[in-house]
């Protein structure tokens, strides 16, 4: 065995430069095929059963998708709005334990501004005991229409880090989801609260209370001609009259209107799938999108095909790893059948030297794949880094997952096996013909 | 008894299809730490014969009896081992490995037998002079240095049997010399039986029992 680790470890050394080529080529192929793997079960994780901390979402008729996209990751647009009766309609519903209204429109630099109630802060848990807290100040305050309407909003932190704001400071909204500069709103909100981080999407928002969402200049009511009572349908046939708050009033509830409902159910089975049977098969103005790890679910199903791709790439990375390790051993058998007879000729047997070689591919497979755990960490470390970026999730680099000892182990048995080929060949080698010329 | 040989034959086809007959040695005997030494000009099977008595090679016919062990009925792993655990070889051209130390040559000799003994192996270097070149590589050393590398491997394994083809073939008058000096205390030392194969008259000069592979060998 002893013998064996030398020829090794002389052989690495002797054909340093082929074998630093090898383990590159191998750390890349396991680094890719671990990444594959993490990126993919993280983030369907994190999307689909991460924490969300909500049941179901109810928005305007429409994309089940969308609607999840546009209120739990805060991407894409809002399909539309939902009466300020729906919401009420849903909040005092027996099913429901919470339900939190969301107005989108306005955005802080490309940063997504949500007015809302302080049941963000109060009641909703993102995960199982976890609120969302101020790390520094404190929530808003809503004002009743008869006070001085106080303009405050709170951060996630990842916005406050990438604007570099704290409390104390001030901002203007931008009309719109998306950031354009000449669409600047007048009001001026002062920064009461920097949220602690949660990892989760909410970090890259910014909450103002849903009042001064309203009464922003340029935010135009709509009356509905059909202005609902409670329980009934809101929206159809309408004919519109546009309003504006006036302030120091209260605004008209028929006016009022709702981006989404975040809706977490007292029993999520039995309560999802009756009022799913109420608004999405019976009715015809809204849509309830529930569960939503079902919904993302779906998303991922569609997109199955770009993983199966990467993986598809990452097993040929693979595979021409292994070409690489037998293409560089078998290279070297030439120069070494003199090698190989002065072993035999020192007592080595033929599977000795067998055995050498394929210890040799195996060691190149090994220190490849230890090597692929630094090229796994800067691929999660990048992915990680633009899909925090572009939605908020945030992916565990050190977050165990099976294929980070199967992909080594399994980079280093086919390694092993790519030995094989240029073993034999050592195996085959005549010791007295290549040992010194017979007189 | 260390070596007893009786009948041994071997022969290799030419390419033109002939078969010619290179060893055909009707008997030989070695007593254990006798020093002998075969005179034999190029072609006369010298190389041949010693690869046989190590196994390397496997004889047409006849027997080799090596240390109480039949080496022509066993399976080639079964040479191997006692190659490995009997025998040490020197080499007219070394044949040290270049990317091992010299200290990792000798204890290569160790390695398939009883196993690798780094003292051992350093106390070798130092018999033969080399104590301050435990760690240099072949290419740095001179030829003769090479050469007392190679005969610190042979005498690594505490072999029975030296077997010696031409060890002085490739060194000057002052280095051979000196190499065949330090082969034969060595194996005297050892306790060691030596078999030399030599075309030099000087080098033969030194032995007391000296035998024509040209006469023993009737092919």
């Amino acid at each position: 065995m002893n013998g064996i680790v030398l020829i090794v470890r002389r052989s690495l050394r002797q054909h340093a430069l082929s074998t630093l080529v090898t383990i590159l080529s191998v750390a890349l192929a396991t680094g890719l095929v671990m990444s594959v793997f993490c990126v993919r079960d993280q983030a369907h994780d994190a999307f689909t059963g991460g924490a969300i901390g909500f049941d179901a979402v109810l928005g305007a008729r429409g994309s089940s998708l969308q609607l999840v996209l546009n209120t739990v990751f805060h991407l894409e647009t809002s399909p539309g709005n939902i009466s300020w009766a729906m919401y009420q309609a849903v909040k005092k519903d027996a099913r429901v334990k919470l339900a939190v209204p969301y107005a989108v429109g306005d955005n802080l630099r490309g940063f997504r501004i949500v007015g809302t109630t302080a049941e963000i802060f109060t009641e909703f848990e993102y995960q199982e005991g976890k609120k969302l807290t101020p790390e520094s100040g404190r929530i808003f305050v809503e004002s009743k229409p008869a006070e001085e309407l106080k303009r405050e909003g709170v951060l996630g932190s990842y916005v406050a880090q990438k604007l570099g704001l704290k409390v104390g400071d001030s901002f203007k909204p931008f009309h719109g989801l998306y950031f354009d500069e000449k669409n600047q709103h007048e009001e001026v909100f002062t920064i009461v609260g920097i949220l602690a981080p949660t990892n989760t999407p909410n970090d890259r928002v910014i909450w103002i209370p849903i009042d001064c969402m309203y009464r922003m200049k340029g935010h135009v009511f709509r009356e509905r001609k059909d202005a609902p009572k409670e329980g009934t349908n809101p929206i159809s046939g309408q004919k519109v009259i546009e309003h504006e708050p006036v302030a120091g009033e209260d605004i008209p509830e028929e006016f009022k209107e709702v981006s989404a409902v975040m809706i977490k159910f007292k029993n999520p089975d039995t309560a999802g799938m009756s009022m799913s049977q109420h608004i999405n098969i019976q009715g015809k103005e809204a849509t309830l999108a529930w569960p939503i790890a079902r919904t993302m679910d779906d998303l991922f199903n569609k997109i199955g095909w770009i993983d199966k791709i990467l993986e598809l790439i990452s097993y040929l990375v693979v595979m021409v790893s292994a070409g690489s390790i037998l293409a560089s051993i078998y290279n070297t058998m030439n120069e070494r059948r003199r090698e190989f007879a002065i072993l035999r000729a020192l007592g080595a047997r033929r599977g000795t030297v067998f055995g050498a070689i394929v210890a040799e591919a195996a060691a190149i497979a090994g220190l490849g794949s230890l090597a692929g755990y630094l090229v796994h960490g800067t691929i999660l470390t990048g992915a990680a880094y633009v899909i925090r970026k572009n939605t908020g999730v945030v992916l565990d680099v050190f977050q165990f997952h099976p294929v980070l000892w199967l992909a080594p182990l399994g980079m280093t048995l086919i390694g092993a096996l790519s030995g094989i080929a240029p073993a034999l060949k050592a195996y085959g080698t005549d010791v007295a013909s290549n040992l010194t010329p017979v007189s | 008894m260390l070596l007893e040989i009786e009948g041994l034959q071997k022969s290799y086809v030419s390419p033109d299809g002939e078969k010619n007959t290179v060893v055909n040695i009707p008997r030989f005997e070695l007593q254990e730490g006798q020093q002998t030494a075969l005179e034999g000009q190029s072609g006369s099977g010298k190389t041949t014969f010693l690869n046989l008595i190590a196994g390397i090679l496997q004889a047409d016919a006849g027997r080799i009896v090596l240390a109480g062990r039949e080496v022509t009925s066993l399976s080639e792993s079964a040479r191997d081992r006692l190659r490995a655990e009997t025998i040490g070889y020197v080499f007219q051209t070394f044949n040290l490995l270049q990317g091992y130390t010299a200290l990792e040559n000798v204890a290569l000799g160790m390695m398939f037998g009883a196993g690798a003994d780094y003292a051992r192996a350093q106390k070798l270097l130092e018999r033969v002079g080399l104590g301050d070149r435990l760690n240099y590589r072949p290419r740095q050393l001179s030829v003769g240095q090479q050469q007392r590398v190679a005969v610190a491997r042979a005498l690594a394994n505490k072999p029975k049997l030296v077997l010696a083809d031409e060890p002085t073939g490739n060194l000057d008058h002052r280095n051979a010399k000196e190499a065949l000096k330090i082969i034969r205390e060595a194996c005297t030392e050892n306790g060691a039986a030596l078999l030399l194969v030599s075309h030099d008259r000087e080098v033969l000069a030194g032995f007391d029992n000296v035998q024509d592979l040209g006469k023993i060998n009737a092919k």
